[in-house]
């Protein structure tokens, strides 16, 4: 258990590990991904309410999802950086922000284009759509954090303690403009109850949402290694595997 | 030959208590801000330029201000604490009182708390005061303007607590004054909204007990946790330099 504690942080054995099973994720992300989508858009029924509109959902609910774990994960690496001082642990945290950035963004812009058919609007203030904004802000803010800071060991720290507040304040924040104003339709998937939705179309969705959180997982670990090779460019293993081509 | 020994003078004694350092912290920064006054005024003056920038640039109709007012005074009150912040430990940071403060013996987040009250009183407070008047100006009504000056004045503390956070970790930094708003201004908004809120419930005439209890628990969180936070951020911006 703790050996595998102590390897955890090595980013020589996170390296090559990675390598391993990094095919694995991105094949079969790929495929939940395109099964999910394809199902989606083309196979599954349609909205009695909605019509075909609703369908944008299958790549909504994913990158909504995916943006609020990923600061998730993001908190959980940042607490291990300040407690531990494990070096994978803010490699990550540096790797998957600007993710979390593109996909929060994506999330916006795809809920502006279902708000427009549904709503008739491209934007309102209502509360989801007001914290993912401010979801936003957060990671844009952790990213340039990270940029002001010259020195690395420094940069990771001050991000994880502002990461940390961030997720103190995550609840908080939705708590209080879902008090202030709702309009959005509730969470499509909840952990204590089943879908509202028949199985043709959360079966999908769920899909999609794996498939995705496969893929995330694939670009995280070729970030990681991507910065793992600069930051620890001046290591013999590094030398070795440029020359060589393998850990 | 007769070797004189003499006791090891301690740079900082442990034997001062950790609300006797708080005081000193506090009357010092109170002293020192005292003697650079209009370093006082300026966030004043600019509170008061932002409310009268609304009227100008939206409408003067005493209908718009009167439903706007309260949102007003709240925006142009965080801008100018934003504003303010800068200036919590810039100064000391400059000439090495941060580092020595770091260095002594008495818990640092402490100190810190002790630092930001008294940043407090210097801009949140005489905001508050300030409030009725530009409030009067906006054509908010008795009860509203009350309502509004309690929720600032719960408020504002939360907005410097948390600020001090930002202060920290932008400390040294180039451009810190943007990067500071980018990282604070999120973490404002809950109690923008609630300050608002509790001025518009007020004005239809609904209970406000359970908004101020609210804000109060938002003043208790921000009073346990941001001290912590900020000592870390502190220990981290200055190992860096």
């Amino acid at each position: 258990m703790w050996q595998f504690f102590h390897k955890l942080g090595s980013p020589k054995w996170f390296f090559g590990i990675s390598t391993r099973f990094m095919p694995w994720l991105l094949m079969s992300g790929i495929v939940l991904l395109m099964a999910g989508v394809v199902w989606g858009l083309a196979f599954a029924p349609k909205d009695y309410l909605q019509g075909n509109s609703y369908r944008i959902i299958f790549i909504h609910v994913p990158t909504a999802f995916m943006a609020q774990s990923i600061y998730i994960m993001m908190a959980s690496a940042a607490l291990v950086t300040l407690v531990w001082r494990m070096k994978l642990a803010d490699v990550f945290v540096k790797a998957v922000t600007p993710v979390g950035l593109v996909l929060t963004f994506l999330a916006l812009f795809t809920g502006a284009v279902w708000g427009k058919p549904t709503w008739g609007t491209w934007w309102i203030w209502d509360a989801r759509l007001t914290s993912m904004l401010i979801l936003l802000f957060l990671y844009g803010g952790v990213i340039a954090l990270d940029r002001a800071i010259n020195d690395e060991k420094s940069a990771a720290r001050a991000v994880a303690v502002l990461v940390l507040v961030g997720v103190v304040n995550i609840p908080i924040i939705k708590y209080s403009v879902e008090w202030w104003n709702t309009l959005h339709q509730p969470a499509t998937f909840k952990l204590t109850e089943k879908p509202s939705m028949p199985a043709e179309m959360w079966v999908p969705l769920l899909l999609s949402v794996l498939g995705l959180y496969l893929i995330f997982g694939w670009l995280a670990c070729v970030r990681m290694q991507t910065e793992i090779l600069s930051r620890e460019q001046r290591t013999r293993w590094v030398k070795e595997f440029v020359l060589k081509g393998k850990v | 030959m007769n070797v004189e020994v003499r006791p090891v003078v301690p740079l900082a004694s442990s034997s001062v208590g950790a609300l006797a350092a708080m005081k000193g912290v506090f009357s010092r920064d109170m002293k020192v801000a005292f003697r650079q006054r209009q370093d006082l005024l300026n966030p004043l003056l600019f509170f008061i330029m932002v409310v009268t920038l609304f009227p100008l640039g939206v409408s003067p109709e005493a209908s718009f201000l009167r439903e706007a007012g309260a949102g007003i005074l709240w925006v142009a009150a965080l801008l100018s604490v934003l504003l303010s912040l800068d200036h919590l430990f810039r100064h000391d940071f400059d000439d090495g009182t941060l580092e020595q403060l770091v260095l002594q013996p008495q818990p640092l987040f402490l100190l810190i708390l002790a630092k930001t009250m008294a940043h407090w009183m210097l801009t949140g407070l005489p905001l508050v005061i300030l409030t009725p008047v530009l409030g009067v100006m906006v054509h908010l009504d008795g009860n509203s303007i009350a309502v509004l000056c309690l929720t600032l004045l719960i408020g504002t503390p939360v907005l410097s607590l948390i600020g001090a956070i930002g202060a920290a970790l932008t400390l040294g930094l180039r451009s810190a004054g943007v990067l500071l708003s980018l990282l604070i201004i999120p973490l404002y908004i809950p109690v923008l909204i609630f300050g608002t809120g509790t001025v518009a419930a007020a004005a239809e005439g609904a209970s406000v007990g359970a908004y101020l209890a609210l804000m109060g628990a938002f003043l208790m969180l921000a009073l346990t946790l941001a001290p912590f936070a900020a000592a870390a951020a502190l220990r981290i911006s200055l190992s860096n330099g």
